[in-house]
C-alpha cells in the first residue's frame, strides 16, 4: 500500500498528536476517570494503524521497528509481572498493593498505589501487541496478493 | 427505557443483514454499527469504561476487516446453503434458547443492578470499601487491577500468547529457509 493523497498524509500527522496524547491521558488517569490500560493502549496502537492506512507500511516501518515494537510488548508484560513479584516481596501478598501507604492519598494523581503503575504496563503491552497483529496482517495480505500475480 | 428497544432492534437488523448478505463488505460495515449499537447500550446503562473499549476495539476491527476485505478478489459470497448444516444449527440454537429461558427468569429486570436481588453480593463490599481500601477513585479500575488482578494477570498472559502465534504465523520471511532445514529422519 502506497498510502493516500497529500490531503489525507498532513491531516492524519496532525491528528496523530491528538490521539496519542488522548491515549496517554485515559492511561494515566485510568484509576480517577474512565478508561484504563486495555482501552487506552488500543489507543496508542490506533494512532499508528492511522499512520500506516495515510502513509502506507514502509513509512511506519522506518518510524517504528518492529523489533522495537516486540521489545515493547515484551517490556509491559515484564513489567506488570515485576509489580506483582515486588508486591510478594514487600507486601507478602502476589500482587499487594505495597504503594498504598506511602501513596494512598484518594483522588489524585500519584493515588492507589501500583495501580497507576499497571495501568501503564498493561497500556504498553496492549498497545504494542495489538499494533503488532495488525501490522502483520497487513503484511499477510499485501503477500498473498504478491503470490497471486 | 425506549432507547434500548430502538438500539436492540437496531443490533438484531444489523446482524441480521451481516449475516445474510452476499457482499462481504456490507457484511463488515454491518458488523461495525452492531458494535456502535452495543457500545451505545453500554453508554445508556452508565458503564462508560465497557463502552470507551467496545467503541475502540471496534474501530480496529473494523478496519482490519474492511482491509482485509478490499485486497481480496472475492468480495461476493456465492452458493446454497447446506441442508444438512442449516437444521442441525437452528435444532442447536432452539435448545440454547429454551435452556436460557431458565436462566432469564432468574435474572433481574435489564438495566437493574444485580445487587437489589442478591444484597450480600461481592460487588456491594467492593463499592463500599473500594475508595478506601485501594485508593481508586474508579472502581473498575480498582477491581480489575486490585482486587481481580489475576484475572488480568491471565488476560495478559493470553494476549501475549496470541500475539507470538499471530507474529510467527504471519512473517512472511521464515529464519531457515526450506533448503537449509534438516530432514528429521537424519537425526
Amino acid at each position: 500500500m502506497k498510502g493516500m493523497t497529500i490531503i489525507v498524509k498532513t491531516i492524519s500527522s496532525w491528528v496523530k498528536m491528538l490521539i496519542v496524547l488522548f491515549g496517554i491521558y485515559i492511561i494515566l488517569f485510568g484509576h480517577l476517570t474512565p478508561g484504563g490500560g486495555f482501552a487506552g493502549g488500543v489507543i496508542l496502537a490506533s494512532s499508528y494503524v492511522l499512520l500506516m492506512l495515510a502513509f502506507g507500511g514502509e513509512f511506519v516501518k522506518k518510524d517504528l521497528p518492529l523489533p522495537l515494537v516486540s521489545k515493547l510488548d515484551c517490556l509491559g508484560a515484564f513489567a506488570f509481572i515485576l509489580i506483582a513479584i515486588l508486591g510478594l516481596v514487600f507486601g507478602g501478598v502476589f500482587f499487594a498493593n505495597f504503594l498504598f501507604e506511602k501513596y494512598g492519598q484518594p483522588l489524585n494523581l500519584l493515588s492507589a498505589g501500583t495501580i497507576p503503575l499497571s495501568n501503564i504496563a498493561i497500556g504498553l503491552k496492549v498497545g504494542a501487541s495489538l499494533f503488532l497483529v495488525i501490522f502483520s496482517l497487513s503484511i499477510c495480505c499485501k503477500g498473498s496478493q504478491l503470490d497471486r500475480k | 427505557m425506549t432507547i434500548f428497544y430502538i438500539l436492540m432492534i437496531f443490533i438484531v437488523i444489523a446482524s441480521l443483514i451481516a449475516v445474510e448478505t452476499t457482499d462481504l463488505l456490507s457484511a463488515v460495515i454491518c458488523i461495525g454499527a452492531m458494535g456502535f449499537g452495543v457500545s451505545l447500550i453500554f453508554l445508556f446503562l452508565r458503564a462508560p469504561d465497557i463502552a470507551i473499549t467496545q467503541i475502540v476495539v471496534e474501530v480496529l476491527g473494523l478496519i482490519i476487516l474492511i482491509r482485509a476485505t478490499i485486497s481480496r478478489d472475492l468480495t461476493f459470497i456465492s452458493g446454497d446453503k447446506e441442508f444438512f448444516g442449516t437444521v442441525v444449527s437452528v435444532a442447536i440454537i432452539f435448545v440454547i434458547f429454551l435452556a436460557g429461558l431458565r436462566v432469564f427468569e432468574t435474572l433481574p429486570e435489564f438495566g437493574t443492578a444485580i445487587f437489589t436481588e442478591a444484597p450480600n453480593a461481592a460487588s456491594q463490599t467492593y463499592i463500599s470499601q473500594g475508595l478506601d481500601k485501594t485508593g481508586a477513585a474508579n472502581l473498575v479500575t480498582s477491581v480489575i487491577l486490585d482486587y481481580r488482578a489475576y484475572d488480568t494477570l491471565g488476560e495478559a498472559t493470553v494476549l501475549f500468547t496470541s500475539i507470538i502465534g499471530a507474529t510467527v504465523l504471519l512473517r512472511r520471511k521464515t529464519k531457515n529457509t526450506p533448503e537449509t532445514l534438516q530432514p528429521v529422519s537424519e537425526s
